[in-house]
This record gives structure tokens, C-alpha cells and sequence, in this order.
């Protein structure tokens, strides 16, 4: 593949022979002007600097569940809806290991590390049991676990304090440097800048992974399964390690989360949080790693900041209210941040019937997604997955 | 067959004694009346897969709008209370039943033409995406149009306990159970012996080969959306007669449960989605009875996983279409 | 024409034109039988394959020969019959079910009586801790067994309880397919598709590519060497980053060959490669089977419909017809048999012709 890029010449030539230098350079400049712009109008109207750095750094944490979420359903092929689990579960790992509940005291940089294997050994387990099902099916079970992870969370009294949650989780601790002992709840900068930095680690690892065997083994397993096995393929290997490499991002992503609130709740983890992260995923462009980042980013100051603009407006305008039996509609009294599960829903119908490949689609994608059925019939694989000794008649 | 069902049926009592003991009766109608709203959920999903072969998401949410439709006639009616009058209760019924399933069969067809039929050809990605986003679209629609909280529906059926021979039931029970059987019965007539019936069997074995026959795939498929759609919509209506509320988000867990029911039975199989919803139904009633009640929701998508891996054909195996 | 270092292996005994018979066995297949529910579509067929030899299976459609096909190939499993492949035993019917799955509960079960022992030696454990230690090692063990890394196989070989072969496993041992539909990988470039054919024989982990370790890098580089080998070898050298799915029919189904190729088979299945093929194309393609075996030593088993593909490239023949063999012997042999002038055109065509 890289050989292919270097030819478009210039500035592409140069990101892919020193890509991991690009990437740093693109997120320091990134992680500059965001915060610049909050200080420019209109923005500026919208908060303080201060507010916009704290929700960019909670911004940070769907980036991350988008990344994550992007190598199982964009890399590997595998729908799944269950993915607030591993996120879950990375947090209440940190919980455990830093909070009054259990009385330890470990630091928060290590535990980022073990959050993400805790949460990869569960990628591994959940995962086990979906391998041999097909698209749907591995969706509703995913999900079927996405649902599991928190009722347990929730019932599991004795172990996990139940509807409230393990409180009083201890914070970061930058041991002095730049001055930081505690990172505190006033001040997002540090949290700003620790999710800036482990975002940028985990982009250079996935493209890393992207750009290699692996990399290959999952494109081909997403094209055609069988073909893959018969090519050598271990199909168990490539699909578990994508469900541990995901989880173990949503790990990542649940420390910091856990640390950043200081309390953890099984609410916090329900379908909505998987779907928000699936949607951010296809619209941003499933399968292209910066797509899903900046589609992650967009959406969710879209839909923390955008929908609280969009409410003073239409309340600006003043439409009468509308009966309908015991239904009333009042557009003025509507708060818009309840409507952006709506738009989420409305938006992935739409991409979906419009432009499946999202808005920033990686090549290879575009072309999958938008195959003439005149090429499928000539040469695509048998759909039936599974035996092929139904295909054909000798 | 019908053996292994009284068995079953047999053995769930008896267990019901156990953890109810004098309730038993009580909780074994309760089951039955709950895996009735299950079954008939189950249904819509089972057919809709049969034949083309996609889990409708949405279709929980069409049992919860089903649901929020009964509540919005029966408030607007001005109903409060339980209707002596049999004659007017029946027609009230009636209607409450016919607008319910008539509109819920529109809305599963509205939705079928708009957002799964451009892609049906499209990678299977696609219109399970889809699916998801209507089903979000639906609910957000009733939380922020109607109410983001319980919602009591009228509770018109009448409680008194009918004596038959040892039993003692509401009256209400029975009539969801006699109901939803009347339903099942009339379903599986029309699938077996009616021409359009046959024109969805048709069509989920071999979409193909029944076009080439003169099938009209495309209204075949929004009538199989109908029919889903309206039994959900029936079970709507139950859940608010029998439960008295209804909310927002009552389609997400009904619909898994619903859907785990139908895998159970058989994807593609009526008879098994019906056999499955009441099994789940047990379930769930057998779990509070035993004390572990908030972990049912935990044992039904357990054996959803169980089956998914040992058993994907489920209890019955295929019947509506031939596909695992 | 630049040949890929690290050949198949042993070549000695072929000799210029390949003779069998003089060669050790690289497959032997024994009864194999394949039912699907009441149909039979393989019946208790023995096969032989010498190694260094280039064996055709014929007969008419709905014969046998692709499901023969995949159960050598490790996608479906016989059943009845064994296969061994170059003398280890990769599929065995019927499975004695507790054999293999018995590996998933030995470690476990080590170690629980080991705990029972420590127990009994009154060593102050916890039994909390023992059954926490206990479960973890029962679901690695099973974790192991459903993933089956090479490591675990060759135990379960030496065990002598290994049974069913998976597709990927195959590969490793050394059979490599194309198929009867051409199932290339159709948004990934001819390149791409050659270095996935490569997987096996690559030993990076994904640690060594996420931190880009030397191994990494190197193999890599090599990998996209010897992809451009292969490739050059077919024939498509200068369509490397054409997608599989632009290119000509023809193209395709060398490319299938090239990503075959790659995963450095001893025994190479082709599934009617010259299926669609124009005269010339077929000259080509027959060409290059008896090239694979000359240069590179690898043993063939090729499905075919073209009689003089077969007549011209094969060492021997065998036919199936209802899934039974009919028939065994060189080309020529094959082609005077009544028996299989019947099975193609019917009793009474023998004795006319």
C-alpha cells in the first residue's frame, strides 16, 4: 500500500514514509486551535474557554470509543452494539483499583495500561462466543451482552455498590510535573491535554496495525471469509483480536473517563452510549481511521453545543403551541439536547440510504459499498457462509 | 408435539408451586398472559426474517407506539375506568384494537418503503444500521412529542375473577390469552391456506423463483410488514389494558425479549415464535417468583447466546423459509 | 523469470517428466464418504496422490469432485474416511469426539488436582482463590483449543488425537486451492492479494507491526519482494495495484494461482482453472500448471472439463461418476475405458464408439 501512495507525490509521499510524524504534528496543531477557536465569535458566545476545553476532553473519550469501535465494525467487519461493555468495564477496573470501595490506591498511569488488558481479556470472552455468527445475529448478540455487562454492574451489589456506583475515585496524578500534583476538578486543561496524548498513541498504533498483516487479514476476512481461511487465514485469531484491541481502546477510554468523573455508575454505560459510538463511526467513515476521529469530534460538539444553540433560536421565534387530544407540541419549550438521539437515528437512516461509506470514507470502502450488482454477479463469492461444498454441483 | 407442550406446561406449574406456592395459579395465568404479549411481538420479527432476512429492530418500538396509540384514544375518548357495559366495552375494544393494528401495519409499511427497501440489495451493514436509527427515531419521537416518563393508560377491562371449574382467572387475563391464541390461529390459517399466504412462504424460500412465478415481491413483503406490524401493535394494545402504563422505552427490552423468543422458536417459524414467546414469558415470571426477578433480564439474553451458539435453528428449526 | 527462493521441498523423485509411481505419497486419502442428510455425494473413495506428480479428477457435473475437493482442502469434513498429508494424519472419521476436546480440560484439571494435593499438604491457600485460578485456566484452556495456534496442533498431532483440519490449518501443512468461482479478494489490489496468500508463512505479530519492530519491517519488505515474484511468475508483473476485480477474466484466475503460489504449498488444488477460457488463454494456463511442476516441484491435483488440458498436462487420471471412482490410470488409459465413455455420454456410446 505504500508503495501505491508514494506516487500521489509530495505531501502524501512524505505522510506515509514518516507517518507517525504526520500524525503527531496533525494532532498538535489540531489540539492548538480548538481551543483557539473557542475564543473567536461566534463561539466565544457559546462559553468560556474553559467550558470548551472541558468538553473536548470529554469529546476526547468518543474519539477514542470511535476508534476503538472503528477496527471491530470497520476493520474486522463485525457489527457490534455491545461495545459500552469494555468501556464499562476499563472504568469500574479503575474504580476497583483507586476508590474508597476497595480501599487501594494505585496511580492512574499504570492502570491505564491494565485497564486496557483487563478490557482485552474480556474483548477475547465476549467475543469467543460470536464467532461463527453471522452479521445479524453477532449484532443482537453483541448487544445482548452490551446489556448484560451493566445489569450485572447493577445487581451485583456486593461487588459493585449497585445503582450508585463506586464514588470517590481518585484523580490523575502528573507527580509534580508542569507543577501538577492533583489534576482537580476545576482545571480541564490537564484532562485536555492526557486525552490529546493517548489518543495520539493509540492513532499511531492503529495505523500501524491497519498498514500490516493483520491489517491485510482483516480487509480480506471483510471481503470473504472462506477464501481467507482457505488462504491461511486463522479467521478466530483475526476476529478475536479485533474484539481485544477494540475493547482494549474502550478500556483506555473508561479509565480516563472514570478518573475524570470521579464516580462510576452502571447507567452510564447503556445502549445509548454504544449506539452514540456506532453512529460516530459510520457517519464519521467506517473503516478510515482520522474519518471516525474528526466524525467523533464533529458530532459530539454537534450535539452538545450545536443542539443548545439550535434551542435559543427556535425559542427566539416564537411558534404557538399545538394540541392534539392529550398530546401538546410547544416548539418553543422544546430542549433540543433531547432531541439528538432523534438526529443521531435520523442522520444514520439517511447516511445509510445516501452515502453508506459516512462522511469520510476510506477509499476502499467507498468502493465496497458502492459495487454495481453487474460486477457482484460476475464474480462475488457465494453468500451463504458456511459450507462450500453446497456451492456448485461436483 | 402437542405432548411435549403439556409437559412443559406440566413442569412449569409444578415449579411455580414451588417458589408461589398458593400464588402459583395466579403467576402460572400471569406467565401466560405475558409470553402472549411476547408471542405475538415474536411473530412480526420471525416473519419479517423469514423473508428477507433482516432483524427489524424497529419492530419493538412499533409494539411500544402500538401501545401509546391505545393510551391517546382511549384518554381522548374520555375513558377512565373499567366499562361495565359489555356491549360498549366490546366496541370499545374493537375499536381500540382495529386503530391500533390498522395504523401500526401503515407505519411498518411506511417504514419498510422508506428505509429498507432501497436497500435491500445493499451489504448487510446497511439495513441492520438503518434499522437501528428508525428504532432510535421512533423512540425519541414519543419521548420528546409525548412523554419522557410512565404514562397511565385506562384500564377498562373490568377485574373481576371468572370461576372455570378449579380455575379462577380475571377476566382480563383471559381475554389476552384467548385473544392472542384467536390471532396466532388466524395467522398461521392464512399463511397455510390462503393465496397470498402462500405468496410469502413463496417468496422467503426463494424470492427468485417466486417472482418468476408472478409473485409481486414488493407488496408481498409490505404485507408481511403489515401483518407484523399490526400484531405488534395488538400487543401494544395488551400491554397497556393489562399493565395499566406504558413508556418510552418499554420497546428496546420487549423487543429483545420478543426477538430472543422467535430465536428460540426458529427464526422463520410462526409456530415457533409463538412457542417461544410464552417460554420467555415464563421465564421472566418464574424469575420473580423465585426472588431473582431483576436478573431475568440477564437469563433471557443468556439463552439468546446459548441458542445463538448450540442451537441456531432453534427449538422447531426452520419452517417459514429454509435458511438457517 | 525469476523463481521464489525457499521451494516446496522434497523434488528428487519426479525426474523430467514427472513419472509417478516411483515417488513417496504426498496425500493419501482413504473411504472417504460425504453425505448430505439422505444425498450421498462422495462415496468410500481412496485417492493417492505421489508427490512431484500432477493428478486430474474428471467426471460428469454433480460427480463429486469439487466436495472431494473441499474436503482435501480441510472446508468440509468427510463422513467417513481419513486423509494424511505428506505422513501426518490431518482428518480422521469417525471423530472420536472426546479426544481432541479432552486437551481443553487436561491442563485444568492438572492443575485442580494439583491444588487438591496442595490442599491436602495443608498449605494455607485460600479455596476462593483456587477456584478463581481454577476457572481462569479452564477458559484459557478452552480459548486455546478454539483458537488452535500451530503450537497446539503439533501437540495434538503428536498425541496422535488430531482429527479435523481447518482450512487455515490446510495451508500450513501445505495445500494450497484456487477455486471453481474465482474468490479473489476483490477491493484489494493483485499485490495485496498475493501477500495475504503469504499470511501463513509470516511469523510478525501484531506487537511487532504495532511497534514496528525490526522483524516487522523486514519481513514486510520481503513480503512485498517476493509478492511481486509471484505475480511476475503468472505473468501480471505490471499489474500489481490493479484492482482483482478490473481485471480480465483470465488475469484473475492467474492471479488466484499467484496468491495459491504463495503460501508455499506442496500440494496445489486447482478447481477447473481453465473454466471460461478461450483456446489461447487455455494453452496459456495449461502451460503454466506443468511450469509450476517443473520449476517448483509442486504436486497438482487438478479438476477439469477441457479434455486436452487433461490429456496434455496430467500423470494420471481418475474418474468419479455418483461419487464413486470409476476409473484410474494414465490419460490414454482412462480415455479407452468404457466405463467412462458411459458416465459422459450415456450406455450404448462405448460400443458405437
Amino acid at each position: 500500500m505504500s508503495a501505491a501512495t508514494s506516487r500521489l507525490g509530495g505531501v502524501r509521499g512524505f505522510s506515509s514514509r514518516h507517518q507517525s510524524t504526520s500524525i503527531v504534528l496533525v494532532v498538535i496543531v489540531v489540539t492548538i486551535l480548538l481551543p483557539i477557536i473557542s475564543l473567536i465569535p461566534p463561539f466565544s458566545g457559546f462559553g468560556t474557554q474553559k467550558d470548551f476545553v472541558g468538553g473536548f476532553a470529554a469529546a476526547g473519550v468518543f474519539v477514542l470509543l470511535a476508534l476503538g469501535l472503528n477496527v471491530v465494525v470497520g476493520f474486522a467487519g463485525l457489527l457490534d452494539l455491545g461495545y459500552a461493555a469494555f468501556f464499562a468495564i476499563g472504568a469500574y477496573t479503575y474504580a476497583y483499583s483507586a476508590s474508597g470501595f476497595t480501599g487501594l490506591s494505585i496511580p492512574f498511569w499504570p492502570m491505564l495500561l491494565v485497564g486496557a488488558l483487563v478490557a482485552a481479556v474480556f474483548g477475547v470472552l465476549l467475543g469467543a462466543p460470536t464467532l461463527r455468527l453471522r452479521g445479524d445475529y453477532l449484532a443482537i448478540v453483541t448487544l445482548g451482552f452490551g446489556e448484560i455487562v451493566p445489569v450485572v454492574f447493577l445487581n451485583a451489589d456486593k461487588y459493585t455498590n449497585g445503582t450508585n456506583g463506586i464514588t470517590g475515585i481518585a484523580q490523575p496524578n502528573a507527580l509534580g510535573l508542569f507543577g501538577i500534583n492533583g489534576f482537580g476538578f476545576t482545571n480541564p486543561w490537564p484532562y485536555y491535554l492526557t486525552i490529546v496524548a493517548i489518543i495520539t498513541v493509540v492513532v499511531i498504533l492503529l495505523y500501524r496495525l491497519q498498514d500490516s498483516r493483520l491489517g491485510r487479514a482483516w480487509v480480506a476476512l471483510r471481503e470473504d471469509e472462506l477464501a481467507a481461511a482457505s488462504m491461511g487465514i486463522n479467521t478466530i485469531t483475526t476476529k478475536l483480536l479485533a474484539f481485544s484491541i477494540g475493547a482494549s481502546t474502550a478500556g483506555l477510554a473508561g479509565v480516563f473517563y472514570a478518573a475524570k468523573l470521579s464516580t462510576v455508575t452502571p447507567d452510564q454505560f447503556g445502549f445509548t452510549v454504544s449506539f452514540t459510538a456506532l453512529a460516530m463511526v459510520v457517519l464519521g467513515g467506517m473503516g478510515n481511521i482520522w474519518g471516525v476521529a474528526a466524525g467523533a469530534l464533529i458530532i459530539y460538539e454537534l450535539q452538545s453545543q450545536g443542539l443548545k444553540q439550535l434551542g435559543s433560536f427556535v425559542q427566539g421565534l416564537n411558534v404557538p403551541v399545538v394540541a392534539l387530544g392529550p398530546i401538546t407540541i410547544n416548539i418553543g419549550a422544546i430542549n433540543f439536547l433531547n432531541y439528538q438521539y432523534l438526529l443521531y437515528g435520523l442522520a444514520l437512516v439517511i447516511m445509510m440510504l445516501v452515502r453508506p461509506e459516512g462522511l469520510f470514507p476510506s477509499r476502499r470502502r467507498r468502493r465496497e459499498l458502492h459495487e454495481t450488482p453487474a460486477e457482484d454477479e460476475l464474480t462475488a463469492p457465494d453468500p451463504t457462509a458456511g459450507d462450500p461444498s453446497q456451492e456448485g454441483g461436483d | 408435539m402437542p405432548l411435549a407442550i403439556l409437559i412443559s406446561l406440566a413442569v412449569a406449574y409444578g415449579l411455580m408451586v414451588i417458589g408461589a406456592g398458593p400464588q402459583a395459579q395466579e403467576q402460572f395465568i400471569n406467565a401466560l398472559t405475558i409470553g402472549a404479549i411476547y408471542a405475538l411481538i415474536a411473530l412480526g420479527y420471525t416473519m419479517v426474517y423469514g423473508i428477507i432476512e433482516l432483524i427489524n429492530f424497529a419492530h419493538g418500538e412499533i409494539f411500544m407506539v402500538g401501545s401509546f396509540v391505545c393510551w391517546w384514544l382511549l384518554t381522548t375518548l374520555g375513558f377512565s375506568g373499567a366499562i361495565q357495559d359489555p356491549v360498549l366495552l366490546i366496541e370499545v375494544l374493537v375499536l381500540a384494537f382495529t386503530v391500533s393494528m390498522v395504523t401500526m401495519g401503515v407505519v411498518g409499511v411506511i417504514i419498510e418503503r422508506l428505509a429498507y427497501r432501497p436497500l435491500r440489495n445493499a451489504p448487510r451493514l446497511a439495513p441492520l444500521i438503518t434499522a437501528i436509527g428508525v428504532s432510535f427515531i421512533l423512540q425519541n419521537l414519543v419521548f420528546v412529542m409525548i412523554s419522557n416518563s410512565i404514562v397511565t393508560v385506562p384500564q377498562i377491562i373490568p377485574n373481576p375473577l371468572i370461576q372455570i371449574g378449579p380455575i379462577s382467572i380475571r377476566e382480563i387475563n383471559l381475554f389476552v390469552i384467548v385473544l392472542a391464541l384467536v390471532l396466532m390461529a388466524a395467522l398461521h390459517l392464512f399463511i397455510q391456506r390462503t393465496r397470498l399466504g402462500r405468496a410469502m412462504r413463496s417468496t422467503a424460500i426463494d424470492r427468485d423463483a417466486a417472482q418468476i412465478m408472478g409473485v409481486n415481491i414488493n407488496s408481498t413483503i409490505a404485507l408481511t410488514f403489515f401483518i407484523g406490524s399490526a400484531l405488534a401493535g395488538a400487543a401494544g394494545v395488551v400491554q397497556g389494558l393489562y399493565f395499566g402504563v406504558t413508556v418510552f422505552n418499554i420497546g428496546f427490552q420487549a423487543g429483545l425479549k420478543a426477538f430472543t423468543a422467535a430465536v428460540l422458536g426458529g427464526i422463520g417459524n410462526t409456530t415457533g415464535a409463538a412457542i417461544g414467546g410464552f417460554v420467555i414469558g415464563f421465564i421472566e415470571v418464574l424469575a420473580s417468583v423465585f426472588g431473582v426477578g431483576r436478573w431475568s433480564e440477564a437469563a433471557v439474553f443468556t439463552t439468546l447466546v446459548l441458542v445463538l451458539i448450540f442451537r441456531p435453528t432453534g427449538i422447531l428449526g426452520q419452517q417459514l423459509a429454509d435458511r438457517a | 523469470m525469476a523463481i521464489p527462493d525457499e521451494t516446496t521441498g522434497a523434488t528428487g523423485a519426479t525426474g523430467a517428466t514427472g513419472a509417478p509411481g516411483t515417488a513417496s505419497l504426498l496425500l493419501h486419502a482413504h473411504g472417504i464418504t460425504k453425505r448430505f442428510g439422505g444425498l450421498v455425494a462422495v462415496r468410500t473413495v481412496d485417492f493417492e496422490i505421489p508427490e512431484g506428480s500432477i493428478v486430474s479428477l474428471i467426471g460428469p457435473n454433480g460427480a463429486g469432485k469439487t466436495t472431494f475437493f473441499n474436503v482435501i482442502a480441510g472446508l468440509s469434513e468427510p463422513s467417513e474416511g481419513t486423509i494424511s498429508f505428506a505422513g501426518e494424519q490431518v482428518v480422521a472419521r469417525p471423530r472420536r469426539g472426546w479426544a481432541e476436546p479432552f486437551f481443553w480440560f487436561a491442563f485444568p484439571a492438572l492443575f485442580v488436582i494439583f491444588a487438591l494435593a496442595v490442599v491436602a499438604a495443608n498449605l494455607p491457600i485460600s479455596g476462593e482463590l483456587l477456584v478463581l485460578v481454577a476457572v481462569g485456566l479452564l477458559v484459557t484452556s478452552l480459548v486455546v483449543a478454539i483458537i488452535r495456534p500451530p503450537w497446539y496442533v503439533h501437540l495434538l498431532q503428536r498425541a496422535g488425537i488430531f482429527r479435523s483440519a481447518r482450512p487455515n490449518e490446510m495451508v500450513r501443512f501445505g495445500i494450497g486451492r484456487t477455486f471453481q468461482n474465482i474468490r479473489l479478494f476483490h477491493n484489494m489490489s493483485a499485490l495485496e492479494n498475493v501477500q495475504v496468500g503469504m499470511h501463513s508463512r509470516m511469523a510478525a505479530t501484531p506487537i511487532d507491526a504495532a511497534l514496528r519492530l525490526p522483524r516487522h519491517n523486514r519481513e514486510e519488505a520481503v513480503a512485498a519482494e517476493k509478492a511481486r515474484e509471484w505475480l511476475a511468475y503468472v505473468g501480471l508483473g505490471d499489474r500489481e495495484d490493479e484492482m482483482a476485480r478490473n481485471l480480465p477474466y483470465g488475469d484473475q484466475r492467474r492471479l488466484e494461482i499467484a496468491r495459491a503460489l504463495a503460501s508455499q504449498p506442496r500440494l496445489l488444488l486447482l478447481d477447473e482453472p481453465t473454466a471460461g477460457m478461450n483456446p489461447v488463454e487455455t494453452r496459456r494456463m495449461t502451460e503454466l500448471i506443468a511450469q509450476v511442476r517443473r520449476d517448483l516441484g509442486i504436486t497438482i491435483l487438478l479438476i477439469e472439463h477441457d479434455m486436452r488440458v487433461v490429456m496434455g498436462v496430467s500423470d494420471r487420471v481418475t474418474v468419479l461418476d455418483h461419487g464413486e471412482k470409476i476409473a484410474e490410470g494414465t490419460p490414454e488409459a482412462v480415455r479407452a475405458n468404457p466405463l467412462v465413455i458411459e458416465a459422459y455420454l450415456g450406455k450404448g456410446a462405448a460400443s458405437a464408439s
